[in-house]
């Protein structure tokens, strides 16, 4: 009975009345465009002391 | 009065400002994300579809903050500008630089959201209407900054003519805010405004104003991370850089 209730919480949390699919594509979306935008200068900024720090031991 | 000159004057230096953030990207990143979660979690699964919009209301706890960000980079760009012109100070130039791709998919962002929330409300997802274009003229206005630096051979012209375009397209921030009041549109008026009581009730008004902090925190963290990659793009001859670099 109480497996049975988790799988309807589950689809009902899916399915939003017909809206999951805009709600959590909308959802998605914005977390990786956060996590995108988190990772990169992150990145950017790695490689180019990496690359600054080559530079200081070829010198 | 002096402090104020005081943290002008270092914040203007990008070895001050390179060595003492840090820790404010590590902080900010933290805080963000776990505002950004509970504010999610908050709004997806513990607020009550909204009377007629049922469900699809809780896209607003990610597109209205996403929308609100982006005008708020443009007008922390803006700033950077209008002190870049007058101060000619480098390090204006250089957060210009480096908030505008990020002001360009936060804008994006509020678009897109915008678009997937409309479908199920509005029955479409564009309609060309004052809110709409003038929140796309903002995504080509950061845009516009990207490609107008691209396009300057000489370093110094390019910063000077970004700085002007960022001071001029201010002017599309009271036009995006003032759009739903303005003209005829499909576009809710404000939910929140300031010295007025909020137009939406406490239990959607909650979850909302956490991800607002969230979103502003994290890419708040965002900026000054790309800021610091841009100093060092540009610091990268200068001997206080090496010896760091050396150091760590």
């Amino acid at each position: 009975m109480a497996a049975r209730l988790d799988v309807e919480v589950v689809t009902e949390l899916l399915d939003m009345g017909g809206h999951g699919v805009y709600v959590w594509s909308a959802y998605a979306l914005s977390f990786a465009a956060l996590l995108g935008l988190g990772i990169w200068p992150l990145a950017s900024l790695r490689a180019r002391i990496r690359r600054l720090k080559e530079r200081g031991e070829r010198q | 009065m002096g402090w104020i000159k005081n943290t002008f004057h270092k914040t203007g230096s990008p070895r001050w400002f390179f060595t003492g953030s840090r820790g404010w990207v590590i902080g900010l990143y933290v805080v963000g994300a776990l505002l950004i979660v509970v504010g999610s979690t908050w709004g997806l699964g513990f607020v009550p579809p909204e009377r007629l919009q049922g469900n699809s209301v809780r896209i607003l706890f990610i597109h209205a903050p996403a929308a609100h960000l982006a005008e708020a980079i443009y007008v922390a760009i803006a700033v950077a500008g209008f002190v870049f012109l007058v101060w000619r100070m480098k390090m204006a130039d250089m957060l210009i630089q480096a908030a505008a791709p990020i002001g360009f998919v936060v804008t994006v962002l509020a678009l897109a959201t915008g678009i997937i929330w409309g479908i199920p409300t509005w029955g479409t997802g564009w309609v060309w209407d004052a809110r709409t274009v003038s929140t796309l003229l903002l995504a080509f206005l950061f845009f516009g900054l990207i490609a107008l630096r691209e396009a300057f051979g000489r370093e110094d012209r390019a910063s000077r003519a970004v700085a002007l375009l960022a001071l001029v397209g201010v002017i599309n921030i009271p036009i995006i805010k003032y759009s739903v009041e303005w003209f005829t549109t499909l576009h809710q008026p404000p939910s929140i405004e300031i010295g007025k009581r909020p137009a939406i009730a406490p239990v959607f008004l909650w979850p909302l104003a956490v991800n607002v902090l969230g979103f502003y925190c994290f890419v708040a963290g965002v900026v000054i991370a790309a800021l610091r990659a841009r100093i060092v793009e540009r610091e990268a001859g200068a001997k206080w850089l090496r010896d760091w670099t050396s150091k760590s």
